[in-house]
């Protein structure tokens, strides 16, 4: 289906997969960690002055 | 609204609130619809069905490109205005710009394989965008390595504008040197080179990329954000804890 070069088409849209795969993994993975220590702080009472509910 | 008033942190965290979860949804629909065209489009005369790899290989050049200008635009930002929100687009965008420049070249050196014989060449085109992935590692170092946030953003951002003598020379590299890699066929004088039946699926495929380069941004800007206040909240419960 792919041709006698279909190794080389695999191979860049794995490498495509696995790069943007990992980005997306790394940056949801970031966020749901601030926001859980945040979430910890004002559980202990800690938060911004100007605090208005708008950390979602 | 003015402008100026969405680039508050709190407006921006509210509005992409809102806008984040519309955008990733778009870009993944569009991303998928592109890719079933792309392999649904016909092969090459030339190439054959290894023109498959220009479907994300062009957006991803384009993108290292307009990643890289967007990191110019935002240093400006941080220098001129000395907006706290440039300084964070500033930083997030580095990291995702340089997975597009790496994906580039990787996907264009196994393209490159079949059809000219070689995974590298140091040819003009190759090279400046290997300076472009370099630059955006160098930017990631530079961060890194200065522990001030505001000092390593102002370095940060004066090395972007330096560096963006780099990105006209990505793309006309191809005209101002004869090089193995092939001239323009898209954005160019006189129009388009390639049959509609393939250009419609790039284009969409690019379409699609770059939702998903401004979801990935918007959420990790969301993320630096927060960060940012994380770390001034820490500060003032470490104080307390010292006096308490």
């Amino acid at each position: 289906m792919l041709g006698e070069h279909a190794v080389f088409i695999i191979a860049a849209f794995a490498a495509s997969v696995v790069v943007l795969g990992l980005l997306t993994l790394w940056t949801v993975l970031d966020g749901r960690a601030v926001r859980r220590r945040l979430a910890e702080l004002e559980a202990r009472g800690i938060r911004r002055r100007s605090a208005g509910g708008d950390a979602s | 609204m003015a402008l100026m008033d969405l680039a508050n942190p709190t407006r921006f965290l509210a509005l992409s609130g809102r806008v984040l979860p519309w955008l990733s949804g778009t870009a993944i629909v569009i991303v998928a619809v592109g890719l079933v065209l792309a392999f649904r489009a016909p092969a090459d005369y030339q190439q054959g069905e290894t023109v498959r790899i220009m479907y994300i290989h062009v957006p991803f050049a384009w993108l290292a490109m307009l990643g890289y200008t967007l990191l110019a635009l935002s240093s400006l930002g941080i220098l001129v205005w000395r907006h706290p929100l440039a300084d964070v687009a500033h930083k997030t965008m580095a990291p995702i710009g340089a997975c597009f420049a790496f994906l580039c070249l990787v996907t264009g050196s196994l393209w490159g394989r079949p059809m000219w014989g070689t995974y590298w060449v140091w040819d003009a085109r190759l090279t400046s965008m290997l300076v472009l992935l370099l630059l955006y590692l160098g930017l990631l170092a530079l961060r890194s390595a200065i522990e001030d946030p505001n000092q390593a953003g102002r370095a940060a951002a004066v090395l972007s504008l330096v560096g963006f003598i780099n990105v006209p020379i990505v793309k006309f590299s191809v005209d101002w040197w004869n090089t193995l890699h092939q001239p323009a066929s898209v954005f160019r004088m006189g129009g388009s080179t390639i049959d509609p039946s393939m250009l419609w699926p790039l284009m969409i495929c690019a379409i699609g990329f770059t939702l998903v380069m401004f979801a990935l941004h918007m959420a990790a800007m969301r993320t630096e954000i927060l960060r940012r206040r994380l770390r001034v909240l820490e500060a003032r419960a470490a104080a307390e804890a010292a006096y308490a």
